[in-house]
């Protein structure tokens, strides 16, 4: 199949504003969108610029937008998109440094004011693991899965709006040592986001929990945590 | 301008052993952390099945037993002290994660789960034992998480996004490394009193490979070039689960969880080949058996590729034929829900690049390149071994897949990598700190960057009659041909040669981008340049070694030969790209070596 790839292009030596570049490019139904990406910057402009490492959704490099929606470029097949007209562009609500690559930095730095540790120094007399019964393990189980891809932060109305709004992924990596019950330090950590640039910010439209290619339901993870705010407690 | 940084310990790379090295190191030395993607991006995280420790949770297991099974899945080319080390301290290791946050997937009674992974057995038995410690299957993603969480809490220095360039040494020791930071293109030079390489592996020089993009072999290449051997390069394991043609890691959890193979003609095939352990043999001999179905022409359709088939009635009919229990002694039997909440991110790709539900049909998968149990040579502190008398090059270290202690020998057993990464990375912080207490900074060699800027202009301003891309391409086809499951002399002499060739050809390559701003093309080509020395010391060191053993087989030599190699190799590459290769003994405690039987 012939697919016509449109993508947002910035070089900070040359250009004054960004423009899109479009590469005619033969290719599998099955092929990646990542795969085309390589094969243009391999074979047709090297100049071009993305970030990418694990190829298959686990390492979270890859983040951008695709036809207007974030996604992993290493995790959606020519064929899902129902169209051969393909338009890639950077993640929004992060500065762009060149072409597909954004400034990953204040995405990490939001991630690390919510204590993104596990909070507990008594262990165990036998020195072995602590105790955990499986519905105690299963109870934080999907926002273990976080990549910090940050493709949830950068659809987030509320994130584009107000930066300093800690944003969904941040939240999520929250909730992940909030509910886990080894974990000693949920007061502070509802603390942190029980603030104007905390959860209430969130005005739930979803987004996130679209736009996560782990398909953590960031909205419920969310949700639960506003809940924990205002009745105190961790359930 | 080359801006200067000092630290007691730089560590190179931030996976799962540079974090551990940094983790262990930080608590009494200034360390730095220096990656070229963000930490969290790192390989590590895409390890799926487990981590093997002899906790017994669910059934008697003995950290001796371990050591025995890495040893026999070593093909007996594996160093036993240092296994009897790994597996020892393997089950405190886990614990440490477990207290470090990882979340584990659980027992009924609350300890950490354990699955049956291939080549870890009973050792009475012989029968497959639980040993792999996992969290769902995404053990190395939580991993991964876990240690940067701990870094994070105990705000260690990273340099995000710092891409290692060259290792500088003065008067024979470690001096720091030269790194080019990839968003503004300007050179560092990282002046410490030790150094510890955590660059993962390389196999991106095969066509058909699990391994992430930025699996380039950067610190086998760079210490090959700063005069340091490689070790037992030959040896690289060829996964037998990847998804056909793109060589997505389908975990052996998969099997553990009682998932089978078939050939084409719907036989069960691995009862031919292991009889007692079937489809959990260790993974190059299960590797083989696919290659053989496929030549034979029993792959599905004729074609290159085997099932793996885990829907829950082919589950339930092979265990009941098996005998296969419970802990608690009744039948194993699995619905598929049980087999998506064990299997998730597996369930996920087969969605994702299949359209193949795994609960409802089988998965179609080849051979995938996957693990270099070959690398920098170390001792079982991590300390790098420069010859064949154990000499240690003061200051530097290397852990993790892009060292060679050696623990995996000839073939590394599911599970062990992970474990390699927790424990050697943890020794090689802890080395490295106690190193840099007793020395003082060495001297810096006058312009230390002065190398690093040749290969950049080089490649800068090449003649541009080569394309990098091309190179890539003709190196990755070469060496799945003639340097993959089974390699022959023609096979391999023809690569030695090809390989040379690509070498020639990469001079006059010229990167188009100018620029110093995320130059990922420059990059990108620099890091071909460390595949296609890792690629030529792998063939040569393959050309040599006139035996089978493990992952190095050889048709027209199908035995193993204790006799004349029992042995690892080293090997040099010299400036005017030969290679120079030399050998140093295994040390055997005492598991005296056997035929391997599965």
């Amino acid at each position: 199949m012939e697919v016509r790839m449109r993508i947002f292009r910035f070089n900070p030596e040359k250009d004054r504003k960004p423009h899109y570049d479009v590469f005619t490019v033969e290719a599998q139904p099955t092929d990646r969108v990542l795969d085309v990406l390589e094969w243009i910057r391999g074979d047709v402009d090297g100049t071009l610029a993305f970030r990418r490492s694990c190829a298959h959704g686990v390492c979270g490099s890859d983040a951008m937008r695709i036809n207007g929606r974030n996604y992993l470029a290493c995790k959606v097949l020519l064929r899902d998109l129902g169209t051969t007209e393909i338009t890639v562009e950077p993640l929004l609500g992060l500065p762009v440094i060149k072409d597909l690559i954004v400034d990953m930095g204040p995405f990490f730095e939001h991630y690390k004011t919510v204590m993104p540790y596990l909070v507990n120094d008594e262990l165990p007399a036998d020195g072995k693991e602590r105790l955990q019964s499986p519905e105690q393990r299963e109870r934080f189980d999907d926002t273990t899965k976080c990549i910090l891809c940050a493709a949830c932060t950068t659809s987030c109305p509320s994130f584009w709006s107000n930066g300093q709004y800690v944003g969904p992924a941040a939240i999520v990596n929250a909730h992940r040592f909030i509910f886990d019950s080894r974990d000693q330090a949920a007061v502070e950590r509802l603390e942190i986001l029980n603030d104007q640039f905390g959860v209430w910010r969130c005005r739930t439209a979803f987004n996130c929990t679209e736009a996560c290619p782990r398909e953590i339901k960031i909205t419920q993870a969310i949700a639960e945590v506003k809940r924990a705010i205002q009745t105190g407690r961790v359930e | 301008m080359t801006q200067t940084h000092v630290f007691d310990v730089v560590i190179v790379g931030g996976g799962g052993a540079g974090l551990m090295a940094a983790l262990n190191a930080s608590r009494s030395a200034k360390t730095a952390v220096l990656s070229k993607l963000y930490p969290t991006r790192s390989h590590t995280g895409a390890a799926q099945g487990g981590i093997g420790a002899a906790l017994g949770n669910l059934e008697e297991d003995h950290w001796e037993w371990h050591a025995f099974d890495t040893v026999k899945g070593s093909d007996y080319l594996g160093d036993q002290d240092a296994i009897e080390f790994m597996c020892r301290e393997a089950v405190q290791a886990v614990y440490d994660l477990e207290h470090f946050g990882l979340p584990f997937s659980r027992t009924a009674d609350g300890r950490i789960a354990q699955r049956p992974f291939g080549g870890h057995t009973n050792n009475l038995t012989k029968k497959p034992v639980r040993r792999s410690c996992y969290a769902a299957d995404r053990t190395g993603h939580m991993i991964l998480q876990t240690l940067y969480q701990q870094c994070i809490k105990n705000g260690i220095n990273f340099y995000d996004e710092f891409q290692v360039l060259d290792l500088i040494l003065s008067d024979g020791k470690a001096a720091g490394v030269v790194a080019v930071e990839l968003a503004t293109g300007e050179l560092h030079v990282f002046h410490s009193k030790a150094v510890v390489f955590a660059t993962g592996g390389h196999g991106r020089m095969w066509e058909i490979t699990s391994n992430a993009y930025a699996y380039t072999g950067d610190g086998v290449a760079i210490t090959l070039r700063n005069g340091i051997p490689a070790e037992d390069m030959e040896f690289f394991q060829f996964h037998p689960t990847g998804i056909y043609k793109l060589g997505i890691l389908i975990t052996e959890a998969v099997r553990g969880e009682g998932g089978i193979l078939f050939n084409g003609k719907g036989e069960r095939f691995m009862e031919r080949y292991a009889p007692t352990i079937k489809d959990l043999a260790s993974r190059d001999v299960i590797s083989r058996a696919i290659y053989l179905e496929i030549k034979e022409g029993r792959g599905i359709n004729g074609k290159d590729y085997v099932y793996l088939d885990v829907r829950p009635e082919t589950v339930n009919k092979y265990a009941e034929l098996d005998g296969r229990t419970r802990p608690d002694g009744t039948p194993y039997r699995v619905t598929a829900e049980e087999i998506l909440s064990k299997i998730p991110d597996i369930t996920d790709f087969c969605r994702t690049y299949l359209g193949v539900d795994p609960v409802k049909d089988p998965m179609p998968i080849q051979p995938t390149a996957h693990y270099a149990m070959g690398g920098i040579p170390t001792n079982k502190y991590g300390e790098v071994v420069v010859d064949d008398q154990g000499t240690v090059l003061p200051g530097l270290y290397a852990a993790g897949e892009c060292a060679c202690v050696s623990v995996h020998g000839a073939n590394r057993l599911g599970t062990n990598s992970l474990v390699d990464l927790v424990v050697f990375g943890k020794y090689a912080g802890i080395k490295a700190a106690e190193y840099a207490k007793g020395a003082d900074l060495p001297r810096l060699p006058a312009d230390p960057d002065a190398g690093v800027r040749r290969q950049l202009d080089n490649l800068l301003n090449g003649s541009g009659r080569e394309r990098a891309a091309q190179i890539g391409r003709e190196l990755r086809k070469v060496m799945m041909d003639d340097v993959g499951v089974f390699r022959t002399e023609e096979g391999l002499k023809q690569a030695v040669e090809k390989v040379r060739e690509l070498r020639e050809r990469y001079k006059q390559v010229r990167v188009s981008d100018g620029g110093k701003i995320f130059n990922t093309e420059l990059l990108n080509t620099w890091e071909l340049g460390c595949l296609l020395d890792a690629a030529l010391v792998t063939a040569v060191s393959a050309l040599e070694r006139k035996e089978s053993r493990g992952a190095h087989a050889r048709e027209d030599y199908p035995r193993r030969d204790d006799e004349n190699w029992l042995k690892h190799t080293l090997a040099w590459l010299n400036e005017d790209g030969s290679v120079r290769l030399g050998y140093k003994p295994v040390v055997i405690t005492q598991y005296a070596p056997k035929e391997r039987v599965y």
